[in-house]
């Protein structure tokens, strides 16, 4: 049974899952996770790739990622500021990869939170170059409408910070971004589990992306294969419309078959 | 604002994190350093992932005017001495390149005429255009002192405090520049406003009573992650090492006090990198790497030239800072200490493999920072 396709800058994609590439034990395990995943959109942190067209076999996570199979995403993670994201948009660009940029300035090394100042700063120039710009930043609803003025392709708000696998700890904040958006909304970073890739899914997050939780997963292909499951089940349930929540137990099939012999009467 | 106004009353009293650390340092069962381990092993895993950065040190110089007790380049030992010619160095780059380095700590002891001005930055330019990550562990500087370096392409600073115990640290540094405890205090930050991407800090332990230094130590990284936020920030636990001068620690710290203080330094400090360099013995450093380490030296020399070779026409004896005579009749220039850990680089790399972890190379790219690369 299909479900509706993401459609992010007139591109469609099937899968509903965006993975990261970090933190796997091999690169090996990294690509049969991929694979496993049913992604069709895969981030990359460009410091950690040769982009000097060497092909440095001490530097090959690219290597390890088909572009036949995927859309290779290149994060701009390192960067500190809007003119250093700028800069490795453009390297990646210049490298070969797709003029899609997952843009994401954390100047802060701990927490690793977005600096929405240089965020919108970068995205505004990348945009006017034609990059396809997809924001990481926190969920601040208008934030998220400042990127969609200026021509995001998407946002990507976070459920909690990167690596914590704490769920969507921004969930109010989430609700009115997604109610708010016009562009696709992808929730990235501080997803642990399934049940919250699903969640964030039913509350109508477009996309979801996952790392830490599959990379660091004692059997990351079958966690891969897990979130996979989930997301598609839960845009599936989301489609068919979820009820809607109550305080009160709702004995729909007696009361109703009585109120309609009283209207039959 | 600067730590050392504050270090006194911050050792006294320790802020709610640090006093969860003190906590964690008190003596412990067996079972409950266990679950202290494996704690730590889970926490490394979910920030950093099943990965270990890997690096090389490249010694520059062994000349030194300090008078350091503990330090086999101390000034007052007749050893062989060598200062590399930048080229010289950029040939030990390379050879570390080749074996997969893209990470080096370029270290050098403390001279104003040999390690003088511009050499340093002149060793990070040459080195920055073909090896992705360079930091350095030289002598503290002023900050503006560094912001050349900086921009030579120098991405990480190291500095140790050695001993955060002060009379110790005054009876060990008898002579030069660096028996200003204080100075040396500020340095992160010095280095931070400079702009220093990474800053490593640490004492060498076996100087004074191990769990002072490891207090002391958190309340350095506790308000360093306050004060220099734009940096990522690494702490070291070297642990003295036979050197020149025959030095012997009055204070050791044994294995299971070493586990125990890199354990509860993860568990406080969740995101802080944890470096091990060839120091300790592969038995231990296979033990610990899945533990709560993120960075690992591997093949280590610890004497200029000692990878290739490069300078060896001119070594020299230096008694006092002064060229004393030739030494060209010796193999090499001599090692600021012995390392204990003697596998190669991809010995080290299959070892990680088989432990579970991916070792890095490559963590990153000197174009952010918009620096020439030729590599």
């Amino acid at each position: 049974m299909q479900t509706q396709p993401l459609i992010i800058a007139n591109r469609h994609f099937h899968s509903r899952l965006l993975v990261g590439t970090g933190k796997f034990s091999s690169n090996e395990a990294m690509r049969d996770s991929l694979l496993a995943s049913g992604c069709e959109i895969v981030t990359v942190a460009l410091r950690r790739a040769d982009l000097s067209g060497k092909k440095d076999p001490y530097a090959n996570i690219l290597d390890f990622i088909d572009p036949q199979r995927y859309l290779i995403l290149p994060n701009t993670s390192g960067a500190m500021n809007a003119t250093e994201a700028v800069r490795l948009a453009h390297l990646a660009a210049a490298a070969g990869l797709p003029k899609w940029v997952k843009l994401e300035i954390h100047p802060d090394p701990n927490y690793l939170l977005p600096d929405p100042i240089e965020t919108l700063r970068a995205a505004e120039t990348l945009v006017s170059e034609g990059f396809v710009v997809l924001p990481y930043i926190n969920a601040d609803p208008v934030l998220a409408k400042r990127l969609e003025e200026i021509g995001a392709a998407t946002v990507m708000p976070l459920g909690s910070p990167i690596g914590s696998n704490r769920g969507l700890q921004t969930r109010d904040q989430l609700r009115i971004i997604i109610e708010q958006a016009n562009i696709p909304v992808i929730v990235d970073a501080g997803i642990g589990a399934p049940s919250h890739a699903a969640e964030a899914i039913e509350l109508g997050a477009d996309a979801v992306l996952v790392n830490t939780a599959i990379a660091t997963a004692a059997d990351p292909i079958r966690m891969a294969h897990a979130f996979r499951l989930a997301v598609e089940a839960a845009r599936m349930a989301y489609e068919a419309g979820l009820p809607t929540q109550s305080q009160f137990a709702s004995p729909t099939s007696p009361l109703a078959t009585f109120l309609n012999t009283l209207q039959a009467n | 604002m600067a730590f050392s106004e504050h270090f006194d009353q911050l050792l006294e009293k320790p802020s709610p994190r640090v006093q969860k650390f003190l906590q964690l340092l008190q003596p412990l069962e067996n079972h409950q350093l266990q679950r202290l381990a494996a704690e730590s092993a889970a926490l490394t895993r979910r920030h950093f992932g099943k990965t270990m950065r890997l690096f090389a040190p490249l010694y520059l110089s062994n000349e030194c005017i300090n008078s350091c007790a503990y330090c086999g380049f101390s000034r007052e030992n007749p050893i062989v001495r060598l200062t590399l010619k930048p080229q010289e160095v950029l040939a030990e780059a390379r050879h570390l390149f080749a074996q997969g380095f893209r990470n080096l700590l370029l270290v050098s002891g403390e001279h104003p005429r040999y390690v003088s001005n511009g050499y340093i930055e002149e060793c990070v330019r040459l080195v920055a255009a073909e090896v992705p990550s360079v930091s350095i562990e030289v002598a503290p500087m002023e900050t503006e002192q560094y912001r050349p370096i900086v921009s030579a392409g120098a991405e990480g600073l190291v500095v140790y405090q050695e001993t955060y115990h002060r009379p110790t640290y005054q009876s060990l540094h008898t002579a030069g520049p660096k028996k200003d405890f204080l100075w040396r205090l500020d340095c992160p930050e010095r280095g931070h406003a400079a702009g220093f991407r990474r800053i490593g800090i640490g004492a060498l332990f076996g100087l004074y009573d191990w769990r002072f230094e490891a207090h002391a130590l958190a309340v350095h990284l506790d308000y360093l992650l306050k004060t220099c936020w734009r940096s990522f920030l690494t702490v070291s636990l070297p642990r003295l090492r036979p050197a020149a001068g025959g030095f012997h620690p009055p204070a050791p710290m044994n294995d299971r006090d070493y586990v125990q203080l890199l354990c509860a330094l993860r568990i406080t400090f969740p995101t802080v990198g944890i470096v091990l360099s060839t120091r300790e013995s592969a038995a231990l450093r296979d033990l610990v790497a899945p533990l709560g380490i993120t960075l690992m030296s591997a093949g280590s020399h610890t004497e200029p030239g000692g990878y290739t070779g490069q300078g060896r026409n001119c070594l020299h004896y230096t008694i006092r800072g002064k060229i004393q005579a030739s030494a060209n009749d010796a193999a090499s220039a001599t090692e600021q200490f012995e390392i204990n850990d003697n596998r190669s680089p991809e010995i080290v790399a299959n070892r990680l493999r088989q432990l579970g972890l991916d070792p890095v190379w490559k963590d990153w790219d000197p174009a952010i920072l918009g620096i020439a690369y030729a590599a």
